[in-house]
């Protein structure tokens, strides 16, 4: 049996896989294509007007497009939270589900690369970042070392988990001398590509909202929650609507963790607002920005009170073991954890950076709805990714989806 | 952050635009003349004289001279001296004997087209500012011949102060899609 | 003595599978170095001169049908010794604008939307230069105002600067003349320097650029005047396709008042040198160490 044919036989039982579904299997993909459908059009007149269609100005040149961006790949680190207990302490719980983390990971990364993509002025000019044809500024542009890592630990990730996943599908296990040094890899990538993508901001000395040391770890603390608060959703619904079993031991271990980046995450912004409000010095204009508003400019103001009241809270809820445990308050928990790191870290944190802008103007800037349906097709997609790729991952972990084995010896898939 | 003087900021300047941009590492020599800052004798434009009033000598050589200090009513009652006026009159820049002329505290003539030597006596710094080619509006080549305008090319001598201008449009305020101006 | 295999001879020729397979490896090594070498480069900044002067002539071509009249795209180089420095009088400047519009008329920048390259800020007198209390949109009947003046903003063309250190395509660049300079066909639109600059100065076209036919200034250059694509970053250039010709930019010529100054900081006999040896000369946000080859003084 040639590769080939196997590969043909995987295909086409993913693809029997990915169409088999209940009825809310099939609303939710309806749901996601009208939204890609939707996103796709709006990305459409905006190619051809261009993005003028958004709400950025020259005063505000960043806006919801890299919010989601940033947000998104601390989601995608923050598969780090599950990779370090599973493979450096070698925590059973853990290592049973380690994988959806790092599908989430490829699902996070697709949709930053979009979120670029549908940003830049000349999406049909990305290869002039890829060299040779291109010319990649490196190693003085902090982009173009986001644009490397950011590939390469999409790279690590899709090879772990499509290693894994055919292996199990062809009966084997899969290769530890090529997984595990991969895996191992992907924990530093993973603070590596968050710590890039706070030194893009970090490194502009003319927002001196963004310059300051403390933005790296804080992003790394936000991430660190705000992933794992969609991971605890996603485990919890395979455990509704799948035969995956997790121990529940995995989902309170996820969220103590949890707290604990989460109170890293309020005493960073704590301090740094202690920094702007003690110091007093014009560079506190933005942080009043944010939290009082300016000139009677108050757009964010109910935002970043909510996102502070929603951090605090989801702390609350995950520091207590009792409250963790109980399935409603986890959920609430989680809820509050993402909702509060998207508005913090997305608008919160771009917005405010270039409000007011280098020359003292406040132009306010709201996404457009040419911007919210882009994004939330982009979303969509991201999230279509992501469910089909379970569709087919969680089969083959439980071993339902494996191609012919010899009856002599038939092999439990091990994914761990 | 670096603290040097400026001429050396500028030397190292040089040494500090590394990598590929191809600077000499020494300036070349000023251009001669033709580039030089500061300009002696400028060439410039004609005097701004009103039309018909040059030669002053046409009226002026058959008329009694009068020092007096005093309001003109017979002619040139349309200057409104603003210069200086609780101190100096007419004859204070003007040669009593000759119209044609300008003259210097000394009592030296000036021609019309070397007023600013006229000019200089108070306004000092002005004078040589603009032989640099610093004060006034510049025109011609940044490396060549500039062009020079004499001083009452923009300021009227008589009142020499700017009168305000009307400033050009403000520029649009940024709106979001769909919010009107 | 058993003889060692002789390793200069030529080995067995291959079986016809892998004769295939050794041609696909050399047509395909062959296609991508016709690719790269017959292509070439597409950064204006790396193209020979040659290919460069083949690419400007396309483009007066393109530009010339266009804009329904000759247009042409000069590749003057950077003179040598020349570093170019401006100033501007802080005292002088009575913030009428003439230099913005004379700067959108010889740089053919977008009409609708608007598009300026030169930004002048109205401050207090009482509060200096301070760019929280700066208005760019003042309108009275007359200037100057009362308790006001005026600086006006545009690029600084810093030594260090922070747009040329964070372009991830190598788009923006310093010219040995000292002016930065954009390639309007490598630049992806990222807006990466726009975050990067702290004076403002740079722009995007955020929509087509339009410009009325009648009002196009046909002399350009291709890193500065030319007119640009939407979805690009530009800004000013020292009207780069006056002073390497030895003219002054169009700002300094149109100023009423005498508030700007232009030269060569290499040549000791420069206006420019004479401000900066005789006035006291600051620039904008010197904390941030951009080093801006743009000064400010106060002539009076």
């Amino acid at each position: 049996m040639t590769f080939a044919r196997r590969f043909a036989r995987f295909v086409r039982g993913s693809v029997r896989l990915v169409l088999a579904g209940n009825g809310l299997y099939w609303g939710w993909v309806a749901l996601l294509a009208v939204l890609i459908g939707s996103g796709v059009a709006a990305y459409a007149d905006q190619v051809s007007t261009g993005l003028v269609l958004t709400s950025m100005r020259d005063q505000v040149s960043w806006g919801f497009y890299i919010g989601n961006f940033t947000f998104l790949v601390g989601v995608a680190a923050a598969a780090v939270v599950l990779v370090i207990p599973a493979y450096v302490y070698d925590w059973k719980p853990i290592r049973e589900i380690v994988i959806f983390g790092e599908l989430l990971a490829v699902s996070a990364i697709v949709m930053c690369l979009l979120f670029v993509m549908v940003d830049i002025g000349h999406p049909e000019r990305f290869w002039h970042l890829v060299p040779p044809w291109g010319h990649l500024n490196i190693p003085r542009s902090i982009l173009a070392w986001d644009a490397v890592v950011l590939n390469a630990y999409l790279a690590v990730n899709f090879v772990v988990v499509t290693h894994i996943l055919y292996r199990a599908f062809c009966g084997r296990h899969y290769e530890k001398r090529l997984v595990i040094p991969l895996v191992l890899l992907s924990i530093p990538m993973a603070v590596g590509i968050h710590t890039v993508t706070a030194f893009l901001y970090n490194g502009l000395a003319a927002r001196p909202y963004w310059n300051s040391s403390i933005l790296a770890p804080q992003f790394l603390a936000s991430a660190f929650c705000s992933g794992p608060a969609i991971l605890l959703v996603v485990l919890q619904l395979l455990r509704r609507f799948t035969r995956f079993e997790i121990q529940d031991e995995a989902i309170w271990k996820i969220a103590e963790l949890m707290a604990y980046a989460m109170f890293l995450n309020l005493f960073l912004h704590g301090a740094e607002a202690f920094k702007e409000y003690y110091s007093d010095t014009e560079h506190l204009l933005y942080t009043r920005y944010w939290f009082e508003g300016l000139d009677g400019h108050r757009t964010l103001v109910g935002y970043a009170w909510t996102a502070v009241a929603l951090n605090v809270s989801a702390f609350v809820l995950f520091i207590v073991p009792a409250a963790r445990r109980n399935r409603v308050t986890l959920n609430l928990g989680c809820l509050a954890t993402y909702s509060g790191c998207y508005i913090e870290k997305g608008m919160g944190l771009i917005i405010p950076g270039m409000t007011p802008d280098t020359l003292g103007e406040i132009y306010e800037y709201v996404p457009s709805i040419t911007e919210l349906r882009v994004a939330a097709g982009v979303f969509a997609i991201g999230f279509l990714v992501f469910t089909l790729m379970l569709k087919v991952a969680v089969p083959i972990s439980l071993g339902e989806f494996q191609d012919d084995v010899p009856a002599a010896a038939p092999v439990v898939p091990a994914i761990v | 952050m670096r603290r040097l003087t400026l001429p050396a900021l500028l030397l190292a300047s040089l040494a500090a635009l590394a990598g590929d941009e191809a600077l000499p590492k020494t300036p070349l020599p000023s251009p001669g003349a033709a580039g030089r800052a500061t300009e002696d004798h400028p060439e410039v434009p004609p005097p701004p004289f009103s039309e018909g009033i040059f030669p002053c000598s046409g009226c002026h050589a058959d008329l009694p001279v009068d020092r007096t200090r005093r309001a003109l009513t017979a002619m040139h009652d349309d200057i409104v001296l603003r210069h200086d006026e609780e101190h100096r009159w007419c004859l204070d820049c003007h040669d009593a004997n000759d119209r044609d002329w300008l003259h210097l505290a000394s009592g030296e003539r000036v021609g019309f087209e070397e007023s600013y030597r006229l000019c200089g006596q108070c306004h000092g710094e002005k004078l040589r500012d603009w032989r640099a080619g610093v004060h006034g509006r510049r025109t011609g080549n940044w490396n060549g011949r500039k062009r020079y305008l004499l001083c009452a090319h923009c300021h009227n001598p008589h009142a020499p102060r700017f009168k305000a201008l009307a400033p050009k449009p403000a520029p649009i305020p940024p709106t979001r899609p769909g919010v009107a101006r | 003595m058993k003889s060692l295999p002789v390793r200069n001879e030529p080995s067995e020729p291959c079986a016809t599978s892998c004769s295939r397979r050794r041609f696909a490896s050399v047509a395909a090594a062959a296609a991508a170095g016709w690719l790269l070498t017959g292509c070439g480069p597409k950064r204006l900044r790396e193209m020979p001169r040659d290919r460069l002067r083949r690419a400007l002539d396309e483009m007066e071509r393109e530009y010339s049908v266009q804009q329904g009249r000759p247009v042409k795209v000069a590749d003057t180089p950077p003179l040598p010794g020349v570093l170019f420095g401006y100033a501007l009088d802080l005292s002088r400047c009575i913030g009428c604008r003439r230099c913005v519009y004379a700067c959108v008329e010889e740089n053919n920048q977008s009409r609708d939307p608007q598009v300026h390259w030169i930004r002048v800020l109205q401050m207090e007198k009482e509060k200096g230069i301070d760019f929280r209390e700066a208005n760019p949109y003042y309108q009275p009947a007359e200037v100057p105002e009362e308790g006001h003046f005026y600086v006006p903003v545009a690029c600084q063309q810093c030594r260090n600067a922070p747009c040329v250190k964070t372009c991830p395509t190598g788009a923006t660049w310093t010219e040995p003349d000292g002016i930065v300079v954009i390639d309007y066909d490598w630049c992806i639109g990222c807006r990466c320097c726009m975050a990067a600059c702290p004076y403002g100065a740079r722009h995007f076209n955020w929509t087509r650029p339009a410009i009325p036919k009648d009002e196009l200034n046909p002399a350009t250059h291709y890193l500065g005047n030319r007119p640009r694509p939407q979805g690009v970053v530009e800004k000013c250039t020292f009207c780069i396709q006056r002073v390497r010709n030895g003219r002054y930019p169009a700002c300094v010529e149109v100023c009423p008042a005498g508030a700007r100054k232009f030269g060569n900081l290499l040549d000791p006999e420069s206006e420019i040198r004479y401000i900066i040896d005789n006035k006291r000369v600051l620039v904008l946000k010197e904390e941030l160490n951009t080093l801006p080859k743009f000064f400010y003084f106060y002539g009076t």
